[in-house]
């Protein structure tokens, strides 16, 4: 069993909280409602009326409690450094404990009355899911991320692939020299690049086939958790992260890559907060760019000879990679490929409006978030914008699909993997 | 109090159901500010326009229900609080930039706009609107207004009021009134626009504002330099200004500062600093590093540790660190703070710290000092852990030293936070009876029910102070 805070083990966060109200100008859900209750302040008061006794779990603190991309912004940027993300996590396994599991799911669907979404249950969402998760694995966050009878009708969603990524490559590829002194890696592919980006996966072996380093692609691993840790369901958490723990036991690995930064979390940051027998596997997590930025990859792009009408590339911080102050290591793989001309665009580093499942629930208010990204990419003028999270890249394409541009999101593994000869 | 189920179906009314809550989680959420007290409304409204605001104080008055208008809520003296109970008016809804006029360097704005963003939209065209609290990432223009906002470029560029020139203003009784223009010139009737700034919402709630921009100065450059005394810093800081150089900021840390940040960072700061101004100066770029190394030469005698000038942005981001780090280091000390905001004139801010340092050895209560230098605007920090019993009676008593002190060296009590509900207890310090009587009949006059932010800069009953 993993080690899950409680709400009161944040009481000293909590009480740090000083009202500043620094948190309104980094939170995008407030930006958008202008409501008190959504930004980090008035989170952090109703928690501690909660823990006060002063409150109670009801439907508005599940929607307030709902109410967080957990993108971090606030917690980067506050003077006491509350984590106010990691609290309204507590706060939503709290619910999960006081009210049960489906409360999260079953309150929200009453409060936000979207009725297109009823008319999809009512049109055979659950045949749709069958038909969409078929290859997905019941524990998949995937699920959580899509629960089908939510999803507004017009949302764009990439295809579930009928050949999953671990279906398409090798479970281990070694190097074609010295295989043994080279460093090994595990991939955690993720379930949105084993089941909806595969070309994400493939692009990673093209990579290491270039560099020449070996790889291994545990068959046994699943789910980093995040999607269930985000609702407050600490029991498929713990199931999911102890399968994980014994996939990626089978071989002694000295790093073990995403390419999905919220995996990078998931297994990374949540994985490290658990206790020891989940700590070691958190501490090898390292996203692939950045391993790739030390492996040398920037030098060897800068050696191959340049194209001539480079594509213009923007570059979209996916939170989980820019809290941990990964923000570097994107752009100077992005800078130094020859077919691609890099331009900044404004806001780079707000959150796209993803949130994993608070888009499903407040798609609203998720695309609204969406567009101003959508403008920062058109004013950029870049034809496209390159992340490293496929939650991302799903978002960021739905952004630019309603703002009608002619623009495609992608992950930098691709765009690398394209300009390598 | 509780209000009326026809009051707030009249408010729902006027603004729409979807912008009138009464829940008590909203009550909480628009219960604080950044005092950390707490006054619960029992109704929080989010007017879309002037005419609504018109219609709410109108209600208000017919019902004798009190409003207290709210902007991001990130005051420092209270301003905003509901303190007792009844309408709290948000003006988040109303946040659009209405113009930006380049050929008269004027712009028009609605009061919840976000500070930095209007910075922002003038900066893309070339313009400047220099007030710049530390909240303006999140504070609002009708905030600012109403507080008179400052910040550390206001030793060069003057303070918020320096720059509303006309406003659009819903008078205590609900009527509609525009006060100033958009001329630089214009002396018909009496200034109303400078009685609104800075009267914290108690005579009128500002529901658009008229505001004097600048050209955007080409570059500025960045410099911090550490003193062995604070004595050093004091007397450089007016060395600096005798030698006609105004720069745009003039921030100093003392000493406990100082200290708060070694323990809490790991910027290097030599043991010898017990001091340190950091001075931006701004203007043409090749103006600048005369400017700078001139400022080195004037300094130089003052007992100079250390002079660091920032060659890039990025250094200059790296030297604005230590200040910007200080408010996070501070709880290191101790948990609470009391955050006052005393001016006094330039030449008397090492009498003032001085005198701070002597009150916080009697107190035995940390105080930590920083600020804007070039204005002798002092943040005072009172740090205690309010945890501990004694700790807040001896913080009250220990404020109302620094503010008798700030008083006798020339100052006031508060240079831009503003008075709000925590200061007013001490207004008859600084104010004679005479003066506090006028503002009461202003007050009066144009608020009889008393309406508008009650018990805001003015209490209902004036307390004995010993």
């Amino acid at each position: 069993m993993g080690r899950h805070k409680t709400l009161e083990d944040f009481r000293p966060q909590i009480d740090a909280c000083v009202k500043c109200g620094a948190c309104q100008a980094q939170c995008a859900v407030y930006k958008s409602l202008k409501r008190e209750s959504t930004v980090a302040r008035g989170k952090i008061a109703i928690a501690a009326a909660l823990l006060d006794k002063k409150g109670p779990v009801d439907e508005r603190f599940v929607l307030d409690m709902s109410q967080c991309l957990l993108c971090g912004s606030c917690h980067d940027k506050c003077p006491n450094l509350v984590p106010t993300d990691e609290i309204v996590l507590a706060a939503r396994r709290e619910i999960a404990e006081r009210k049960g599991l489906s409360t999260f799911g079953k309150v929200l669907t009453g409060v936000i009355k979207r009725p297109k979404l009823m008319d999809v249950l009512a049109k055979g969402g659950a045949r749709m899911e069958k038909l969409i998760f078929r290859k997905v694995p019941q524990h998949s966050g995937l699920r959580l991320r899509f629960p089908v009878p939510f999803i507004a009708a017009d949302r764009y969603l990439p295809e579930m692939t009928p050949k999953p990524l671990r279906e398409r490559v090798p479970e281990y590829i070694p190097a074609q020299q010295d295989n043994e002194s080279k460093p090994l890696s595990a991939f955690f592919t993720g379930c949105m690049i084993n089941y909806t980006y595969p070309q994400i996966g493939e692009a990673l072996v093209k990579v290491f086939r270039f560099l020449d380093l070996p790889l291994w692609i545990p068959p046994a691993q699943g789910c980093c958790g995040l999607p269930a840790h985000a609702a407050g369901d600490v029991a498929t958490v713990d199931q999911l992260a102890d399968a994980n723990v014994t996939a990626f036991a089978q071989r002694k690995v000295d790093t073990v890559i995403t390419a999905c930064a919220s995996c990078n979390a998931g297994i990374g940051k949540y994985y490290r907060a658990m206790g020891d027998q989940y700590a070691a596997l958190g501490k090898q997590a390292e996203d692939v760019l950045v391993f790739l930025v030390r492996m040398g990859l920037v030098e060897k792009l800068q050696a191959l000879p340049r194209v001539e009408n480079p594509t213009r590339v923007t570059y979209h911080d996916p939170c989980h990679l820019r809290t941990q102050g990964i923000t570097a290591e994107p752009r100077a793989l992005l800078k130094a490929l020859p077919g691609v001309e890099f331009v900044e665009m404004e806001g780079a580093e707000h959150c796209c409006g993803l949130g994993g499942t608070f888009s499903v629930y407040h798609y609203d208010t998720s695309r609204t978030i969406g567009a101003r990204k959508a403008d920062g990419i058109k004013s950029s003028g870049a034809e496209l914008v390159a992340s490293a999270c496929p939650g991302c890249i799903m978002q960021l394409q739905d952004s630019i699909n309603h703002a009608g541009l002619n623009k495609q999101a992608c992950h930098v593994l691709e765009l690398i993997a394209l300009d390598l000869p | 109090m509780m209000l009326e189920p026809r009051i707030i179906r009249t408010l729902e009314e006027i603004v729409g159901t979807d912008n009138v809550t009464t829940h008590p989680t909203d009550m909480l959420c628009y219960s604080y500010d950044a005092t950390q007290q707490s006054f619960l409304p029992d109704v929080v409204v989010f007017p879309a326009d002037t005419a609504q605001i018109s219609l709410i104080v109108k209600l208000a008055n017919v019902e004798n229900v009190p409003v207290f208008p709210r902007g991001a809520g990130s005051g420092f003296s209270g301003g905003s609080l509901p303190i007792s109970g009844g309408i709290v008016l948000a003006t988040a809804r109303m946040d659009k930039i209405l113009e930006i006029d380049e050929e008269n360097l004027v712009a028009r704005v609605q009061p919840g706009v976000v500070t930095e963003q209007f910075q922002l939209a003038v900066e893309k065209l070339g313009l400047f609107y220099p007030p710049d609290p530390a909240s303006l990432k999140f504070s609002t223009l009708g905030g600012n207004a109403a507080e008179c906002a400052g910040g550390p470029r206001c030793v060069k560029y003057g303070v918020t009021k320096d720059y509303i020139i006309g406003l659009e203003v819903v008078t205590p009784q609900g009527d509609i009134i525009r006060t100033g223009g958009v001329t630089m010139k214009g002396v018909v009737g009496y200034d109303l626009t400078k009685l609104m700034v800075g009267s914290e919402g108690t005579l009128g709630i500002i529901t658009e504002l008229i505001i004097k921009l600048l050209p955007l100065p080409e570059a500025k450059k960045t410099m911090l330099i550490m003193f062995d005394s604070i004595d050093g810093a004091a007397q450089a800081v007016s060395a600096i200004i005798r030698g006609k150089i105004i720069p745009a900021t003039l921030e100093f840390m003392d000493a406990a500062t100082l200290e708060c940040v070694r323990k809490g960072t790991d910027l290097k700061i030599p043991a010898a600093a017990k001091a340190v101004l950091i001075v931006e100066v701004d203007g043409e770029a090749q103006m600048l590093d005369r400017q700078t190394s001139r400022i080195s030469e004037i300094v130089q005698p003052l007992g100079v540790v250390e002079t660091r000038i920032a060659a890039t942005p990025a250094q200059s981001e790296e030297l604005w660190k230590m200040r910007r780090s200080v408010s996070a280091s501070l709880r290191n000390v101790n948990p609470d703070k009391f955050n006052e905001d005393i001016c006094v004139p330039r030449s008397k801010v090492p009498d003032m710290i001085r005198r701070v340092d002597e009150i916080s050895q009697r107190y035995a209560i940390p105080i930590v000092n920083f600020g804007h230098a070039g204005d002798g605007n002092i943040h005072v920090n009172i740090m205690v852990d309010a945890k501990q019993e004694g700790q807040l009676e001896k913080a009250q008593a220990a404020i109302k030293e620094v503010f008798a002190a700030a008083l006798e060296f020339g100052g006031t009590m508060s240079g831009e936070h503003g008075v709000g509900n925590t200061k007013a207890p001490y207004l008859s310090m600084e104010l004679d009876p005479a003066a506090v009587a006028y503002m009461q009949t202003i007050k009066h006059a144009l608020d009889p029910k008393n309406i508008l932010n009650p018990g805001k800069i003015l209490l209902e009953q004036p307390v004995e102070l010993d």
